[in-house]
């Protein structure tokens, strides 16, 4: 590749980005009344996509080899339970990132 | 005025930085990694600086370092970058409300619009005494500022830099199992939630980590429609 052409490469990645972030908002401007459907996913959609970030964040982790999910399991399951004791945000999750650092570097 | 606009500033900002302290973590442990990767790819430092400004999107400038080794093919960027982004297609949809009558703030909250920002901004109410508008911006200007650095500092140091930082970035793995389990404690039916779990890990299993997004958010949209009724009946799914 040439440098014009990384440089439009570049641009062709920047376009398709911004248009995916500011496609909804330029249809639904705030101008005219939403559609009441698209109201609608506006207010069951996040729970949805919640769930959907949890197992797209872990979706390189291998089952069948290496540490089996075993270390994730475990830091997973030490941010729920701190979470749910505690309900403190930020503690859950240093400390489960800490327990998560510590089992990759030195357990498995 | 001034002062007490400053002072308003400053208090969002405060509100603000606590909520991105995973992100500094992660993104500050992926931005580097990125950096470094694209120092090692063989580019000058501007290309990641430059790319974590104008693209600002963690997955797609990771795959963008094969795409810039690889021969020219416009076609194929332009497929590729649309697929792995339209997932900010739902975010829009669900911010359309919160992101109304804001503004100049309202471009730059779209422009900054990922992941972790839409997570914090849609699930996290400031305290009743800060200003929202503040405080999303400061948590999009930060998370954005976090990436743009840890991209440049890879790029500047490249394999300078020792990782003893191994397993840093599940910091966000943690922010997002948080949320939800946040979001389930308060909820009142978990019909929406399930959905968005089952879907993504069945379309997972059936099309691998690679390309089981699309096949997902297809899942979840189509089940949301044909399950409105009952959920709506359930009460505010937020």
């Amino acid at each position: 590749m040439t440098g014009t052409q990384h440089i439009i490469t570049i641009a062709i990645c920047a376009v398709a980005t911004m248009a995916t972030r500011f496609l909804p908002f330029i249809i639904f401007s705030e101008k005219r009344t939403t559609p009441k459907y698209i109201e609608y996913l506006g207010k069951a959609l996040p729970a949805a996509i919640f769930g959907m970030l949890v197992v797209y964040c872990l979706k390189n982790v291998s089952i069948l080899s290496g540490s089996h999910g075993i270390p994730e399991l475990i830091a997973i399951a030490i941010t729920i339970l701190l979470h749910l004791w505690k309900r403190q945000m930020l503690l859950s999750i240093a400390g489960a990132t800490v327990c998560y650092m510590l089992l990759v570097q030195l357990v498995f | 005025m001034d002062v007490k606009q400053k002072g308003k500033r400053l208090k969002a900002l405060k509100a603000a930085f606590p909520h991105t302290i995973p992100i500094l973590a992660g993104f500050g442990f992926l931005g580097i990694a990125y950096g470094i990767l694209m120092n090692v790819s063989g580019f000058s430092f501007w290309y990641p600086l430059l790319i974590s400004i104008i693209v600002f999107g963690g997955s797609l400038q990771f795959v963008m370092v094969t795409m810039l080794l690889s021969a020219f093919a416009p076609v194929q960027t332009l497929i590729m970058a649309l697929l792995v982004q339209v997932r900010h297609l739902f975010y829009g949809i669900a911010m359309l409300d919160k992101y109304k009558g804001l503004g100049w703030k309202r471009f730059y909250l779209i422009l900054g619009l990922c992941d972790e920002t839409f997570s914090i901004n849609c699930s996290i109410e400031p305290p009743e005494d800060v200003d929202k508008g503040w405080f999303m911006l400061f948590v999009t200007m930060l998370n954005r500022l976090y990436w743009i650095t840890g991209s440049l500092l890879g790029g500047l140091l490249g394999s300078l830099i020792e990782f003893n930082t191994e397993g840093l970035d599940f910091a966000m793995s943690a922010m997002f199992v948080v949320i939800l389990l946040e979001q389930l404690i308060k909820e009142k039916s978990h019909i929406s939630s399930i959905i968005g779990l089952a879907a993504s890990i069945i379309c997972l299993i059936i099309f691998g980590a690679d390309s089981f997004m699309i096949p997902t958010m297809i899942t979840i949209l189509c089940l949301l429609t044909f399950l409105r009724k009952p959920i709506e009946k359930a009460g505010d799914p937020i």
